[in-house]
């Protein structure tokens, strides 16, 4: 029985759609399913950022705790969306919690694994990163919306 | 000898009638709805606007928020959130109040039948686009896919909640609702609303975009709906400026050539546009 491997998958998401498969191949090699039940956490903060999660089904609260106001949640993404953009910076650290909301499955991508071929082939470093800017720049513009509080009451 | 007469309300588009709250309604903190009577009140069409007054006060624009099917019935959504509209928000049921209207244009929902319609709505501006989604409904088989999107700052600052469950229920609009941040125990999506946008398919050639919400909130609508595929001349957006007299004279909502007021408040986002860009015009 021929075992498949996660390229296939890894290329159906958004995030690598389109990309060369000899590319792909390299990045999928740092590539697992993983699962989660609805309630747990793909990540705490302050924990290292060694994971990428590319999110199939489900979908995901990223949280944070702030003093007297308790836990809230600031976003929520789901299939096709990527969890995970610390791992391109020092001190590669998660920044807030990320919860299943319901039943999640994902790809995970070893983040020392992936930043390792990166380095040791600066044309998949280039290419992995043009696909993870679009999702930057898009987190930091939805950002700097929220931060408007544009519903906010004006008189 | 001469004769003062009493002005005619009717003929006289700057003098109010003397309208009466008959029920009031508190939506969240500092939002209420009224329903109202008042004399002559013969309708409006969905998208126009009455300009309501606290006697001593003021005078300011508020959209109508009920359905444009039942004349009989007039409804206001209002905001507390400056002198008037607090003067406004605090009346109880049974209060006098000065009403001129109605005024401005309308939805163009008759130019979006036999097409995919998407109402993309942002704090209290679900208020003005709720007569259109009444429209849509009543004539749902007039319309292809209906789609409404609809953004808050919080889950408990959203509007309307019973008639969103009740529009989710159905099959015939497709609802989804997104707030800016949540505490623990909310499991909607949390995010901006043109986040929206990715989750839900619609044919963008044929679609036609009904927006209302804050400026900045429309602008970034409008860019996605456009960066979707969907014409600038096909997204129509509801806008707000400091309207006194409504009907076109005092200059006071001018933006650029055209008077909020009298030319709209609806306008599409091709004629829009170069004026919204332009600071402080």
């Amino acid at each position: 029985m021929a075992i498949e491997g996660l390229e296939r998958i890894v290329g159906a998401h958004a995030l690598f759609a389109g990309f060369g498969d000899e590319f792909l191949e390299l990045v999928s090699g740092c590539a697992s399913n993983v699962r989660f039940r609805a309630g747990e956490y793909l990540c705490r903060e302050g924990d290292p950022a060694d994971q990428i999660f590319m999110v199939r089904d489900g979908h995901v609260a990223q949280e944070i705790g702030a003093p007297g106001q308790g836990r809230m949640t600031f976003l929520t993404i789901g299939p096709n969306s990527v969890i995970g953009l610390a791992w391109l910076v020092p001190p590669y650290r998660w920044t807030y919690d990320a919860r299943a909301q319901d039943d999640v499955r994902a790809i995970s991508l070893d983040a020392t694994c992936l930043r390792g071929k990166c380095d040791r082939d600066p044309a998949l470093g280039y290419e992995v990163m043009k696909r993870f800017m679009p999702a930057i720049v898009k987190r930091l513009h939805d950002t700097r919306l929220q931060l408007l509080d544009v519903y906010g009451a004006r008189s | 000898m001469s004769t003062v007469l009493a002005p005619n309300p009717q003929a006289d588009p700057m003098v109010p009638v003397l309208a009466r709250i008959t029920r009031r309604i508190e939506e969240v903190p500092d939002v209420v709805t009224f329903e109202m009577e008042a004399p002559d009140w013969n309708g409006f069409a969905p998208g126009q606007f009455n300009m309501l007054g606290v006697f001593g006060v003021g005078e300011i624009p508020i959209s109508i928020s009920g359905p444009a099917s039942e004349p009989d019935r007039l409804v206001h959504t209002i905001r507390a959130v400056g002198p008037v509209s607090r003067a406004l928000a605090g009346l109880a049921e049974g209060a006098a109040l000065g009403l001129r209207g109605p005024f401005g244009n309308e939805w163009p929902v008759e130019t979006a039948r036999g097409r995919d319609v998407v109402v993309i709505a942002g704090g209290l501006g679900l208020a003005p686009v709720r007569p259109v989604l009444y429209h849509l409904l009543e004539n749902r088989n007039d319309f292809n896919k209906v789609i409404l999107l609809y953004g808050a700052r919080r889950p408990e600052e959203m509007l309307f909640t019973g008639e969103l469950s009740a529009w989710r229920a159905r099959f015939d609009i497709e609802v989804a609702v997104t707030v800016d941040h949540a505490a623990i125990g909310w499991h909607g999506h949390v995010g901006v609303v043109t986040s929206l946008l990715r989750n839900v398919g619609f044919d963008p050639a044929s679609t036609s975009a009904f927006v209302c919400g804050p400026e900045i909130m429309m602008r970034f609508a409008a860019r996605a709906l456009v960066d979707a595929g969907v014409a600038p001349g096909e997204i129509w957006m509801s806008m707000e400026r400091n309207m006194h007299c409504a009907i076109g004279l005092c200059g006071h909502c001018q933006l650029g050539p055209v008077f909020i007021c009298r030319d709209g408040p609806i306008f599409d986002w091709a004629r829009l546009k170069p004026l919204m860009m332009q600071e402080e015009l």
